[in-house]
């Protein structure tokens, strides 16, 4: 791997007795794509406000090196910030201003001239789909709109890495998949990527490579496909219906290498989907689902099926 | 203390990134400017018309260190101070709230490479922008009433800016400790307006009994008032470098304090 861009080392935070993030370390390679998938509560957020140098950590370094000289928070917090676009959870754009104002207000906070700025917002307003909405105030935009003006505010500096927490919680099927193909984009022109979200789909869609966070720890990291053929077996079959749960104990549960139950539901994750689909011919009366293991097993592997308290 | 946790109280770093913030918010005045200023100086010249004629007629006149002074003068000469510290504190109290907490605009800003110190900075100095604005206007109304024309009330405006920012920076003290908007009610009530009958603006100071006295010898606002109401009488201030040197002192203290309070808010 060539040198990093963003390199974590031993990364700790705690709060009283809490320790939200623990002892992280990972790194993002120029032009990768890194996803972070952790519940609520995982420590994403956190990781990324040190990042930002808003949360002092407790332990560990952050070091940025966007071509030569390393940066280090806190120290270099500003210059470190000078290039990067964050996305955060909640908007916070200017309600009071049209989408070019906003762009225009956010570029003067990086030192950058009128007339630069200027320059830029045309084709920023082109990227996020706004160029019609250039002067309309933020009221009359759709939340996937304002994701992708969040999105744009971001890229205003033409920053080298982007951190985006989770870009598109709360958007409907369309909104999504627009952003995901601007997010493609990005990476395709070069831009590195930290991205969080719960969306499985989105993290095997967009990430080059997985993180997986619980607690405030590493659980594993590597490329989406890797990750499930490390951690699962290529087939899950669901089964659900009167008298399902009673198969955890029936012979046919040798047939799958695990299994698991979730509500009125049996999960058998099996290396041999076939012999184990056969034997449940005996059982007309239950429905089942037979599909290749997903990241989404994965990640409920690893972090389990109970609710959080504060989820 | 370990470097990465570094004191609430270290000095402000302040750098030239306060200006892109300070713009932010005359970008958004500018679009709301005409009825926002007829909600900032409609009230207090009411104040001043209402008390000064009406009263005024009753009162005749206030002595004031052995001259007979119209109580209209009187009236007009401390209420702009008054002004001066309501528009500063609301604008830093309600309008700075709503960008930092409501908004999240600070937010925003600061994942921009803008510090937390400009940021507070900048708001300071936007307040009290706002309250030299509406300080100027009611002092164009008052010339046009014709109920003072010294000279030296050109003097007027760079103190009334002071005043302005001395408010400013106590205000934002609060604004750092509240939860939410029902916290200024208290910081209005129970601050600004005892402060506003303690400090010589509605009458003489030298009616008050002994305690209040000594409390109003401290007051910020008794300053602004000791510093501005003899320019209006074309005089200078007795004991001008001591006013002054209060409300210098008051805007850096609570300044200073402001801005710890606003890191510890920040520091997650």
């Amino acid at each position: 791997m060539s040198q990093p861009l963003l390199s974590i080392q031993g990364l700790t935070k705690r709060y009283g007795e809490t320790t939200v993030v623990d002892n992280l370390s990972f790194s993002i390679a120029p032009g990768e794509c890194l996803g972070v998938i952790g519940p609520n509560g995982a420590g994403k957020t956190t990781t990324i406000r040190m990042c930002l140098g808003l949360t002092a950590p407790d332990a560990g370094e952050i070091t940025f090196a966007p071509g030569g000289a390393a940066l280090r928070m806190p120290q270099d917090a500003l210059a470190i910030k000078d290039k990067l676009g964050i996305v955060s959870q909640f908007d916070s754009l200017d309600p009071d201003f049209s989408c070019s104002e906003n762009l225009l207000v956010f570029g003067r906070y990086f030192g950058m001239k009128d007339s630069v700025i200027r320059e830029r917002i045309p084709k920023l307003l082109e990227f996020a789909a706004l160029t019609h909405k250039a002067d309309a105030k933020l009221s009359e935009l759709s939340g996937g709109m304002k994701r992708r003006l969040s999105l744009a505010r971001a890229l205003v500096n033409d920053p080298q890495l982007l951190l985006l927490d989770e870009p598109t919680t709360g958007l409907d099927p369309q909104a999504r998949h627009l952003m995901w193909e601007r997010l493609q984009r990005l990476v395709q022109q070069g831009k590195s990527i930290l991205l969080t979200t719960h969306f499985m789909d989105e993290a095997e869609r967009l990430c080059n490579r997985l993180l997986v966070l619980d607690h405030g720890k590493k659980m594993t990291e590597g490329t989406p496909r890797q990750l499930i053929a490390e951690n699962l077996e290529p087939d899950v079959v669901e089964v659900y219906g009167a008298g399902a749960l009673e198969l955890v104990n029936a012979p046919l549960k040798a047939l799958a290498s695990r299994t698991e139950v979730s509500g009125e539901t049996v999960f058998f994750y099996t290396q041999d989907s076939k012999a184990l689909m056969n034997a449940l011919t005996e059982y007309p009366n239950l429905r089942t689902l037979h599909r290749p293991a997903n990241l989404e097993d994965l990640f409920l592997k690893l972090t389990g099926r109970q609710i959080r308290e504060d989820a | 203390m370990p470097a990465n946790n570094p004191s609430l109280f270290r000095a402000p770093r302040i750098s030239m990134r306060w200006l892109p913030v300070f713009r932010r918010n005359l970008l958004v005045w500018r679009k709301l400017a005409i009825p926002s200023l007829v909600g900032n100086i409609a009230e207090p010249l009411i104040t001043l018309v209402a008390f000064g004629y009406g009263l005024g007629a009753l009162v005749g006149q206030v002595q004031l260190n052995g001259n007979a002074v119209p109580y209209i003068l009187f009236l007009a000469s401390g209420s702009i101070c008054m002004s001066a510290m309501n528009a500063a504190s609301f604008e830093a109290l309600y309008s700075a709230f709503s960008r930092m907490q409501v908004q999240r605009t600070w937010d925003g800003i600061m994942n921009a490479p803008v510090q937390l110190d400009d940021v507070v900075f900048a708001e300071m100095l936007w307040a009290a922008f706002k309250s030299l604005f509406t300080t100027t206007v009611i002092l164009l109304v008052m010339l046009a009433l014709n109920i003072s024309h010294s000279p030296m009330l050109f003097l007027a405006l760079p103190l009334l800016g002071l005043v302005g920012i001395t408010f400013s920076c106590i205000a934002l003290i609060f604004n750092a400790l509240a939860k939410g908007y029902d916290f200024f009610t208290y910081y209005f009530t129970l601050f600004l307006t005892p402060t506003m009958f303690l400090s010589g603006v509605f009458f003489p100071r030298d009616q008050l009994p002994g305690i209040m006295r000594v409390i109003s010898d401290w007051l910020p606002l008794t300053a602004a008032v000791e510093l501005i109401r003899p320019l209006f009488m074309g005089q200078w201030p007795a004991h001008g470098l001591q006013h002054l040197l209060l409300l210098v002192i008051y805007a850096v203290v609570a300044f200073w304090i402001a801005l710890a309070l606003t890191r510890k808010r920040f520091r997650g």
